[in-house]
């Protein structure tokens, strides 16, 4: 009796513990329902940051780049021109403000018809001397060196120039400014 | 096969991505341009944060035309929509485009916003949201999207299991398109979800034929010759299936379940020596692979049925090593996964860097073994979270240099402070004395101004008298007065001679007035001149004093706001990535734990093999030496019963 007793129990401890381990196994699986809803509070969270990526935005351009002073380089390249470009350096009165190497990403996206912001930065109004040296490989092959110069006249609002490069097989002149 | 119509799809996102955002005209907003930079490298956090600078400005300008960026204001709406739908966040990207379907625009914009929609629901997988927002479209498509659009339709037909629509959409499409091989095989999945094997077969056997130099499109061609081979190999037609396995690449990434299922023809049809040549080539690629583990113990199960035991047996015994091995690794793996070592290594940078990246994690010390979980990182749900987590990743980077930057403007601004408070009162004082000289000047030039247009009303040439001419004009009027008073005094002849001199002065200032008046109104022009320059210097220093004022003042506020934000922010950030990082660990853990219990399963059934295969290579060796023990006997008798 108590040994059917015992085995009663031991059978019934038994399904008690399959049941835990079946619950626990199954706490472990992951939901659809807790994928959809992360997914959603990643997206608050990302609608969260974007919004104060715009505010920290409007407070440095206030802070660091008042209109009165700013001024803004941009580099851009003719679509279709398929020159590979290395390095740009920028000087502003003599002065080194920008230098970047190209990744390849980079490269491709100005190929497309992006548009990079070189430099941001403040200068006084007035004329300024504005100096673009580029390097690259041409697509036959070779280094492929250009440099090109521009007075730049800064007034009391913000001043954008675009840099406009071209490549050795371009129709196009090696370096152009354009005031925005 | 959802799923796999899903992938289908997914494999033309980067294209669709680029296309929306690219200008349909010359850039003519230098910002504009500025957000395709950021997009053209998939960094849609950047796209997308100056994207919205950019509307928001625009949409609060009072006259938005006159604005460069109104020329691709139309395109933004849209961009934005499709970048965050990029940066997986749909529910925003819905919102966006559906303001554009509720705007009043043209017929062809407000179909490929519901295009657009429709797109968004499919990918999330909500195809009666998919089909309501398909169905929206009424009229004329823009003929860049018209073949998409035919495309995503037959997709949500399938998916919702309106198949025959489907059909007559797909065969509508034809093969030669830009969805060549898709349109097949979605085609062949509608034919079989609608018992129309046979047309399914035909359609499969095409797509098995195609020829491509895109990689896509050949593992495709792959698929379909691989789904046709399983359909043969279960309706029980091994040679069709040998076919088609046969037509699969060696080196494709079905190339391992081909020699697998190869194998399975062979054994189907009892050529268990031919089974071993596909599964014998198996047997020698990557261990952690399914199909290889299967192969382990196929070949050794091979061997057994041609009686080769012996051989069985140590092949079977090299199969749990290989599997107690990778056990090993796969326990060690799991317990790395716990430690948080495969999260560090999905976000590690040098990943990033890396095309294979997720076969290299391995490399990295204490990571778990990636190549279990491959299939596991292919997969939707998986890659979505992966996804997340990284973003969430540079998000939290994002807002630790933002908080530093934070402290930084707050230096930046005590250091204007300190420089110019102390500096600002004496240039004040400075200012005011200037201030009210300027504004005396000013007001005699407009008394100036004044009396010159009353000239030109009432002429009074003597106000233009010069100062000689006044002071002559003032001795006469002396020499009048006192000869009023003695008049005995002077002679007839000075009496002459002063109103000569008087008649003299009088000629001459009213006779030079037309011109004097000409003169002064040029000089009063001159005068405005200097004052304009006065007038510019003034508000140059107005500005000057005014942005040394408001570069340290009126930030103390909105750099506290920011950092509460920031810091509520990051702490919200930081509690969604650990969930995130949960879930994927457990996705990982899963997958690993479920390999192991095949693996251990393999284990078990291998043990079992051996000792059978022990067993009968031993009784074959005795009943071999008995079979020789007899036939030496035999030959010793003969020996001697001869004479």
């Amino acid at each position: 009796m108590n040994t059917h007793a015992q085995t009663t129990g031991l059978r019934l401890c038994g399904v008690i513990f399959a049941v835990l381990l079946s619950f626990l196994v199954n706490a472990e699986e992951v939901s659809r329902q807790e994928i959809k809803s992360l997914d959603e509070q990643v997206q608050d969270v990302k609608k969260d940051v974007l919004n104060l990526s715009a505010e920290l935005a409007r407070l440095e351009e206030k802070l660091l780049f008042p209109s009165n002073t700013q001024v803004s380089l941009f580099l851009s390249m003719h679509e279709g021109d398929d020159f590979r470009l290395d390095s740009v350096q920028v000087k502003l009165d003599d002065k080194v403000v920008a230098q970047h190497l190209y990744s390849f990403r980079e490269l491709e996206a100005l190929h497309l018809g992006g548009v990079q912001r070189l430099y941001l930065g403040n200068i006084r109004t007035g004329e300024h001397e504005l100096v673009v040296s580029y390097a690259g490989k041409a697509p036959a092959g070779g280094e492929y060196k250009r440099s090109g110069s521009y007075r730049l006249t800064k007034e009391i609002g913000p001043k954008f120039v675009e840099i406009r490069i071209a490549g050795p097989e371009s129709t196009e002149q090696d370096i152009q400014f354009r005031d925005w | 096969m959802r799923l796999r119509l899903f992938i289908a799809a997914l494999w033309l996102l980067p294209l669709a991505a680029y296309a929306s955002v690219r200008p349909h005209q010359e850039l003519r907003d230098i910002f504009y341009g500025e957000i395709l930079y950021h997009a053209y490298q998939d960094d849609f956090f950047q796209a997308i944060s100056h994207l919205d600078i950019e509307l928001g400005q625009h949409r609060g300008l009072d006259e938005p035309e006159l604005d460069s960026f109104h020329w691709h204001r139309g395109q933004a709406e849209f961009a934005v929509g499709d970048l965050e739908l990029y940066y997986r966040m749909h529910l925003r990207a819905g919102r966006a485009i559906e303001t554009v379907l509720a705007s009043n625009v043209p017929e062809t914009e407000r179909n490929e916003a519901a295009f657009r929609l429709a797109r968004l629901y499919y990918r999330k997988q909500d195809y009666v949201n998919a089909l309501h927002a398909i169905e929206l479209i009424d009229g004329k498509i823009p003929k860049k999207i018209e073949s998409d659009e035919q495309f995503l339709r037959a997709q949500i037909y399938v998916a919702v299991g309106k198949f025959d629509e489907a059909i007559t959409l797909l065969k509508d499409l034809g093969y030669d398109g830009a969805y060549g091989g898709y349109v097949e095989y979605n085609l062949a999945m509608a034919y079989l979800q609608t018992a129309q094997a046979e047309k399914a077969v035909v359609t499969l056997d095409d797509l098995g034929k195609v020829t491509s130099d895109d990689e896509a499109v050949l593992a495709l061609k792959d698929k379909g010759n691989l789904k046709l081979a399983n359909y043969y190999l279960d309706s029980g037609d091994a040679e069709k299936a040998g076919y088609y396995f046969s037509r699969i690449r060696l080196d494709g990434p079905f190339s391992n379940k081909a020699l697998l299922g190869a194998g399975w023809v062979e054994v189907a049809q009892k050529k268990y020596d031919r089974a071993l040549v596909p599964w014998s080539l198996l047997h020698e690629r990557e261990q952690t692979n399914y199909s290889v583990q299967e192969a382990m113990m196929a070949v050794p199960y091979a061997y057994s049925k041609l009686n080769v035991h012996g051989k069985a047996a140590i092949m079977y015994g090299k199969a749990m090593d290989v599997f107690a091995r990778e056990v090993d690794r796969l326990d060690a793996s799991i317990k790395s996964i716990r430690e948080g070592k495969f999260l560090a290594a999905l976000v590690s940078k040098q990943g990033e860097k890396d095309k294979n990246w997720v076969v290299n994690l391995r490399e990295l010390p204490d990571s778990p073994e990636t190549r279990y979980i491959l299939d596991l990182m292919a997969a939707h749900d998986f890659q979505e979270s992966l996804k997340n987590y990284k973003d969430l990743a540079d998000l939290r980077q994002h807002l630790t240099i933002w908080l530093q930057n934070l402290s930084v403007y707050e230096d930046i601004i005590e250091l204007r402070r300190q420089y110019y408070e102390p500096l600002l009162p004496g240039i004040e004082k400075q200012f005011k004395k200037l201030d009210s000289r300027m504004r005396l000047r000013i007001e005699q030039r407009d008394r100036l101004n004044e009396r010159i247009r009353s000239l030109l009303i009432l002429r009074r040439p003597e106000y233009l008298a010069t100062a000689n001419e006044r002071a002559l004009l003032d001795r006469l009027e002396k020499i009048r007065v006192d000869i009023e008073a003695n008049p005995d005094a002077v002679t007839e002849e000075t009496l002459y001679r002063l109103r000569r001199l008087r008649g003299l002065l009088d000629w001459r200032i009213k006779s030079e007035f037309d011109q004097r008046l000409t003169e002064a109104y040029k000089n009063l022009q001159d005068l405005d001149g200097v004052i304009d320059d006065l007038n510019k210097q003034y508000r140059a220093f107005v500005r000057t004093r005014q942005a040394a004022t408001q570069s340290y003042e009126g930030y103390t506020i909105p750099i506290q706001k920011l950092r509460t934000q920031l810091t509520e922010t990051e702490a919200k950030l930081k509690r969604i990535m650990a969930r995130q990082g949960r879930v994927l660990e457990k996705m990982a853990i899963n997958e690993l734990d479920r390999r192991r219990k095949r693996l251990e399963e393999y284990q078990i059934k291998a043990r079992f093999a051996l000792a059978e295969s022990y067993d009968r290579a031993s009784k074959q060796q005795q009943k071999r030496a008995v079979e020789q023990a007899a036939s030496a006997a035999e030959a010793n008798v003969d020996e001697k019963v001869q004479p």
